[in-house]
C-alpha cells in the first residue's frame, strides 16, 4: 500500500473535519409531541442566523434522562417535573407551546369526528375490557354510527412518552379502574396493544391496521389526515380537537406560581380534554454557558418569530404574559461564576 | 420366497427409493426458488421504491423537517461515510496485528487460544450490546453524544472480523515461504510484514472490505453513541448524522417525503454494500 | 595470536567487499529492536482484544448490579414489566428472543439444506456460481432493510394471505387455536421469526454449501457405485461426513438471529405483556426492548433491568457458541474411530 497516499488522505480527512468544527451547534433531545414544530423552528432559525439547533425526538422519557445526565444541552418533555424534582436535579423548566393529544381511529366507513367517546370508555378500551367496536357501551353513545362487529386493535407507545403521560393522566382522572391498575407516567405497563415508537410509530400503525385506535399529537393526526374522535369534556360537551379548543383548555391555567401545569380535563365549555403544554428543561448551573446562551437565544427567537409557524401546525402559542414569566425564569440560569447567562 | 416375489419386492423398493429421491430433489429446487424469491422481492422493492426517491437533491440537501417538499440525505451520507471509514481505519491495524499474533506467535500457549475464543465471542456479540458498552464508558463520561463514540462502537465490530480473516489468510500461507525468508537471515518482523502479509494481502483486504460492508449497515450501535443530527456536521465531538439512524427515524413516519428519503437511503446502503461485496470477490478472485 | 595466523588484509579494514576469497563483512542488524517492538505490538493487540471483552462484561455487570441485587435469578422468570411501579422481569423478552430464533431456525435450516443440496448436486455448472453469489448477496443486505421491508411490504401480505386464513382454518382446533389467536395484523412473533429466517438462510446455506463441496468425491462415488440415489448419497454419506461444518453453520445462523435488533424491532409489536401463547400477538425481544427503552430508562432499576437483559442475551449467545464448540470437539473425536 502506498504510504504517501494513506498519509495524504488522512491529513485531508482531518482538515475537512476540523474546518466545520467552529459552527454553533446546540443539541437537544426529547418529546416527539412538539418535534415537527421544533424541527421547523430549527430550520428557519438556521436559515436566519446560521446557528444549528439539533433536536432529536427520542421521546420525553429519554429527554429527561439525557438532560439529567448532561449529555444534551436541553431536554424536552410533555410531562412537567414537580418543583421538588426540579430542585433535586438542579433544573428549570419552561413551556414552549400548547397542543392537544387526539385519539384516532381507522375504521372503514367512519369519517373523522363521527365517533364520540368518553374518558371512562377510552380507559376501558385500553384496559382491554371493551374488545369490540360493537360493544353495547360504544353503540349506546354512538347511535346510528356503523360500528363494525370487529375486534379493536389497540395501539399505544412503546417508548417513554410525554404524550403517554398526558393520555394516561386523563384516563386516571376519569377511569378509576385505570388509575388503580395502570396509573400514569411516561411509560406504563400497558395491559394490551401494540407499541409504536414515537408519535410517528403510533400514527403509522393506526393507518396500517384496520379497526385500530391510537393516540397521537394533533399535528400528526392532521398532517396525515387521520380520523379523530370527539371527546366529552368536563362541561359535558362533545368537542372536536382544534386549536381554539386547546386554547380554551389552557385559558384556566395559572402559570404565575409554577410552570407545573397539567391541562387535561379542564373546565370550559369548549375545552379539549386532552390538552397539554410541552416543556424544555435546562440546568440552573451551567457547565457550558455558551451552549446555554445559544439555547436561550433560539427560544427567544422562537417566542418572537415562531407563533405563526406554530399556528400552521395546529399548536397554540403561549400568551405574551406567560412568555414574560418564562423570561423572568431564564434569569435563574447561571454560569459557573454565578452570572446570569445573557441571551440578548 | 420365490424368485418372482423377490424381484417384485425389489422393484417396489427401488421404485420407492426413486420416488423419495425425486421428492427430495424437487423440494431442494423449491428451496432454491424460495431463497431466490425473497432476494428478488427485497431487492426489487428496494430498487423500485429507492430509485423513486433519488434525485440530485438527495446528495446535496440536508435532512428536512417533516412535511417539507425539499430535502436530501447529504449530511447522513457524509456522516455514515466518515464514521464507517474512520472505524475501519481504527479497527484494521488492531485487527491485523492481533491476527498476525494469532497466526505467527500464538499457535500454542494460553494467550493464543484465549484470544481465539474471545474473538469468537466478540464476533457473535449482539451489536446493540456494543453500543451500550460505548454509551456507558464514553458517552456518559464525556457527557455528550459524539461521532467519536460512534466510531469506537463500529470499530469494536470491525476488529473481530478482521482478526478472523487475517488469521485464516495468514495460516494458509505455506511455511516453506517463511522458512525460505528465515534462511536468508530476515528478521521475524520483516518476514511477517514483507513476505507473509504481502502474500496474504488479497485475503486480508477482502476481510477489511467485508468488515466495512458489515458496519455500513449497522444501526443499533449508533443509536446510543452518535445519536443523529438534522444538520450538516463534520464535528466528531458532537452528534453526527448517519444513514441507518436517519432511516430508522424516517421509516416509521407517515410523511411521504420522509418515507421516500428512507427508501432512498435504504437503496443507497444496499447498493453500496453489494458493490463492496462484489468488489471484494473480484479482488480476491484475481489473485488466485 | 596474530603471529600464528597468516598475515591478513582485512585487519587493515581496506578490503573491498567484492573479494571472493574474503569472509562476509560484519553486518550489524539494521534495527535490532524492531523485532522486539513488533512482537510487543502483536502481543498487545491480542491482549487488547481480551481486555475489550473483559471490559464489556464488567461494564454490563456493573450496570446491571442494582437489578441483580434486587431480583437475582428470579428476573429470568418474572413477567411483570412496569416502569410506573418500578417492577421488572425479563420473561417476556427472553421468551420473544428464543421463540423468534426458534421459528427462524425451523424455517431456515431445511431451506438452507435444500439450497446447499441444489447448489452442489443438482445445478448445472454454468448456473452454480451466479446462484451461489446471489445467495451470498442476501447475506450482505443490511438488517435495517429487512426491518423496513418487513414492516412496509411484508406484513400486510402476511396478514392477508397467511394469518387470516390460518385463523379461519384453526378457529376450532383446540391447541392450534391459541397459537393463531390475536390480531392478524402482520406483527408479532411469527412475523419476526419469518423475517429472521430470511436473514439467516444465506449464512447457513453458504456454510453448508462450502462443506458439501469439500466432501471427497471418492466417498460420494462409492455411494453411487453401490446404486444409491442422489438423495441417499447426500443424506447418508455427505451429511454425516460434514456434520461438524453443518452444525457450525447452524450455530452461526442462530447467533445472528439471537442478536438481531433492527429486523425484529419493526415488526415485533413492542408489547411487554405475555397474555397468550399466540404467535400473532405483539411481543417483545431483548434487542428490541433495549432499542426502544434504553435511551429513556432513568438511572435506577429500569436502566439496570435493561442492562441485565443485555447481559442475559450476551450469556445466551455465549452458551450457544460454547455448545457448538463442544459439539464440534466431541464429533471430531468420534471421527475416524469407526471403520
Amino acid at each position: 500500500m502506498n504510504l504517501a497516499l494513506i498519509r495524504s488522505s488522512v491529513v485531508a480527512g482531518l482538515a475537512v473535519l476540523a474546518s466545520t468544527a467552529f459552527a454553533q451547534e446546540v443539541t437537544g433531545a426529547g418529546a416527539t409531541f412538539p418535534a415537527p414544530l421544533y424541527a421547523k423552528w430549527a430550520d428557519a432559525y438556521n436559515k436566519a442566523t446560521g446557528a444549528r439547533i439539533n433536536y432529536q425526538s427520542v421521546g420525553s422519557g429519554a429527554g429527561l434522562k439525557q438532560i439529567r445526565a448532561k449529555t444534551v444541552d436541553f431536554g424536552a418533555s410533555d410531562m412537567p417535573l414537580h418543583d421538588d424534582e426540579l430542585a433535586k436535579d438542579g433544573l428549570v423548566q419552561f413551556p414552549t407551546v400548547i397542543g392537544g393529544v387526539v385519539p384516532v381511529v381507522n375504521i372503514a366507513g367512519i369519517k373523522p369526528g363521527q365517533i364520540k367517546l368518553t374518558g371512562a370508555l377510552l380507559g376501558d378500551i385500553y384496559l382491554g375490557k371493551i374488545t369490540k367496536w360493537s360493544d353495547p357501551a360504544l353503540v349506546k353513545l354512538n347511535p346510528g354510527v356503523p360500528l363494525p362487529d370487529d375486534a379493536i386493535s389497540v395501539v399505544r407507545r412503546a417508548d417513554g412518552s410525554g404524550t403517554t403521560f398526558i393520555f394516561t393522566n386523563y384516563l386516571s382522572k376519569l377511569n378509576p379502574d385505570w388509575k388503580s391498575k395502570v396509573g400514569e407516567g411516561t411509560a406504563v405497563s400497558w395491559p394490551t396493544g401494540a407499541g409504536g415508537k414515537g408519535n410517528e410509530g403510533v400514527s403509522s400503525y393506526v393507518q396500517r391496521l384496520p379497526n385500530s385506535i391510537g393516540y397521537v399529537e394533533y399535528a400528526y393526526a392532521k398532517q396525515n389526515k387521520m380520523s379523530h374522535v370527539l371527546l366529552k369534556n368536563q362541561a359535558g360537551n362533545f368537542v372536536a380537537p382544534d386549536d381554539a379548543n386547546f386554547k380554551a383548555a389552557a385559558a384556566g391555567a395559572d402559570w404565575s406560581k409554577t410552570f407545573y401545569q397539567v391541562l387535561t380535563d379542564q373546565a370550559g365549555k369548549d375545552a379539549w380534554p386532552l390538552t397539554g403544554a410541552t416543556f424544555i428543561m435546562m440546568h440552573k448551573a451551567q457547565d457550558k454557558p455558551a451552549q446555554a446562551m445559544h439555547t436561550l437565544k433560539f427560544f427567544e427567537w422562537a417566542y418572537v418569530n415562531g407563533d405563526k409557524m406554530a399556528g400552521e401546525l395546529e399548536y397554540v402559542a403561549l400568551p405574551e404574559a406567560v412568555k414574560n414569566l418564562v423570561r423572568k425564569q431564564w434569569a435563574e440560569i447561571k454560569d459557573g461564576a454565578g452570572k446570569t447567562v445573557a441571551y440578548k | 420366497m420365490s424368485t418372482t416375489a423377490l424381484t417384485t419386492s425389489r422393484i417396489a423398493k427401488h421404485r420407492r427409493r426413486k420416488t423419495v429421491n425425486a421428492i427430495a430433489l424437487t423440494l431442494s429446487m423449491a428451496a432454491m426458488a424460495f431463497g431466490l424469491f425473497w432476494l428478488s422481492w427485497i431487492l426489487i422493492e428496494t430498487v423500485r421504491l429507492g430509485v423513486g426517491g433519488l434525485s440530485w437533491a438527495t446528495f446535496t440537501e440536508m435532512t428536512p423537517p417533516p412535511h417539507s417538499d425539499t430535502g436530501g440525505l447529504a449530511n447522513a451520507i457524509f456522516g455514515s461515510m466518515a464514521m464507517v471509514g474512520l472505524a475501519t481505519l481504527v479497527g484494521t491495524p488492531i485487527g491485523v496485528l492481533a491476527g498476525i499474533y494469532l497466526a505467527e506467535y500464538g499457535q500454542k500457549g494460553w494467550l493464543g487460544s484465549a484470544t481465539r475464543f474471545i474473538n469468537d465471542i466478540l464476533l457473535s456479540a449482539p451489536s446493540i450490546v456494543i453500543g451500550l458498552f460505548i454509551y456507558a464508558t464514553v458517552v456518559a463520561r464525556a457527557k455528550s453524544y459524539s461521532g467519536f463514540a460512534g466510531v469506537l462502537a463500529l470499530a469494536l465490530i470491525v476488529i473481530p472480523v478482521v482478526i478472523r480473516t487475517t488469521e485464516n489468510m495468514l495460516s494458509l500461507i505455506p511455511n516453506a515461504l517463511r522458512e525460505a525468508a528465515y534462511a536468508l537471515g530476515t528478521p521475524k518482523w520483516k518476514v511477517i510484514l514483507t513476505i507473509t502479509l504481502k502474500a496474504a494481502r488479497a485475503g486480508v483486504m477482502t476481510g477489511v472490505l467485508l468488515a466495512f460492508a458489515r458496519i455500513a449497515g449497522e444501526t443499533a450501535p449508533l443509536l446510543f453513541t452518535a445519536l443523529n443530527n438534522q444538520f450538516w456536521s463534520a464535528d466528531l465531538t458532537r452528534p453526527m448524522a448517519s444513514l441507518p439512524a436517519t432511516i430508522f427515524k424516517f421509516a416509521m413516519d407517515l410523511d411521504e417525503g420522509w418515507r421516500k428519503l428512507a427508501w432512498a437511503g435504504v437503496f443507497l446502503i444496499t447498493m453500496g454494500v453489494l458493490a463492496l461485496n462484489i468488489l471484494a470477490r473480484v479482488v480476491f478472485r484475481n489473485k488466485h | 595470536m596474530a603471529a600464528t595466523l597468516p598475515a591478513s588484509h582485512y585487519d587493515a579494514n581496506e578490503m573491498p567487499r567484492s573479494d571472493p576469497r574474503g569472509r562476509p563483512p560484519e553486518r550489524r542488524r539494521a534495527i535490532p529492536w524492531a523485532d522486539t517492538l513488533f512482537s510487543v505490538l502483536a502481543h498487545s493487540a491480542a491482549i487488547l482484544t481480551l481486555l475489550l471483552l473483559l471490559g464489556i462484561i464488567v461494564s454490563l455487570i456493573v450496570g446491571a448490579a442494582p437489578a441483580i441485587r434486587e431480583y437475582g435469578l428470579s428476573f429470568l422468570w418474572r413477567s411483570e414489566w412496569d416502569p410506573v411501579k418500578d417492577q421488572y422481569g425479563g420473561l417476556v423478552m427472553i421468551y420473544g428472543t428464543l421463540a423468534t430464533s426458534l421459528i427462524a431456525l425451523l424455517i431456515a435450516v431445511p431451506v438452507s439444506f435444500g439450497i446447499a443440496l441444489f447448489l452442489t448436486e443438482l445445478s448445472p455448472g454454468w448456473l452454480r456460481r451466479p446462484l451461489g453469489v446471489a445467495i451470498e448477496l442476501l447475506a450482505a443486505v443490511p438488517s435495517i432493510v429487512y426491518g423496513m421491508w418487513g414492516l412496509l411490504v411484508f406484513s400486510p401480505v402476511l396478514s392477508r394471505f397467511v394469518q387470516q386464513p390460518l385463523q379461519a382454518a384453526f378457529k376450532t382446533t383446540p391447541l392450534l387455536k391459541d397459537l393463531v389467536s390475536g390480531p392478524p395484523v402482520g406483527l408479532g412473533i411469527l412475523s419476526a421469526g419469518i423475517i429472521l429466517a430470511i436473514m439467516i438462510i444465506p449464512f447457513i446455506a453458504a456454510v453448508m454449501r462450502d462443506v458439501f463441496e469439500v466432501t471427497p468425491p471418492l466417498l460420494k462415488e462409492s455411494g453411487y457405485g453401490l446404486g444409491s440415489t442422489t438423495w441417499e448419497v447426500v443424506f447418508k454419506v455427505v451429511l454425516p461426513y460434514t456434520k461438524t461444518g453443518v452444525i457450525g453453520g447452524i450455530m452461526l445462523g442462530l447467533g445472528r438471529a439471537l442478536g438481531e435488533t433492527m429486523a425484529v424491532t419493526f415488526v415485533i409489536g413492542n408489547s411487554n405483556q405475555l397474555n397468550s401463547a399466540s404467535l400473532f400477538e405483539a411481543a417483545n425481544s431483548i434487542t428490541s426492548a433495549l432499542a426502544n427503552e434504553f435511551a429513556e430508562a432513568a438511572d435506577g432499576l429500569h436502566q439496570a433491568s435493561l442492562i441485565y437483559l443485555g447481559l442475559v442475551l450476551f450469556f445466551i449467545t455465549f452458551v450457544v457458541l460454547a455448545l457448538s464448540k463442544l459439539l464440534l470437539a466431541s464429533l471430531k473425536k468420534g471421527e475416524g474411530t469407526r471403520a
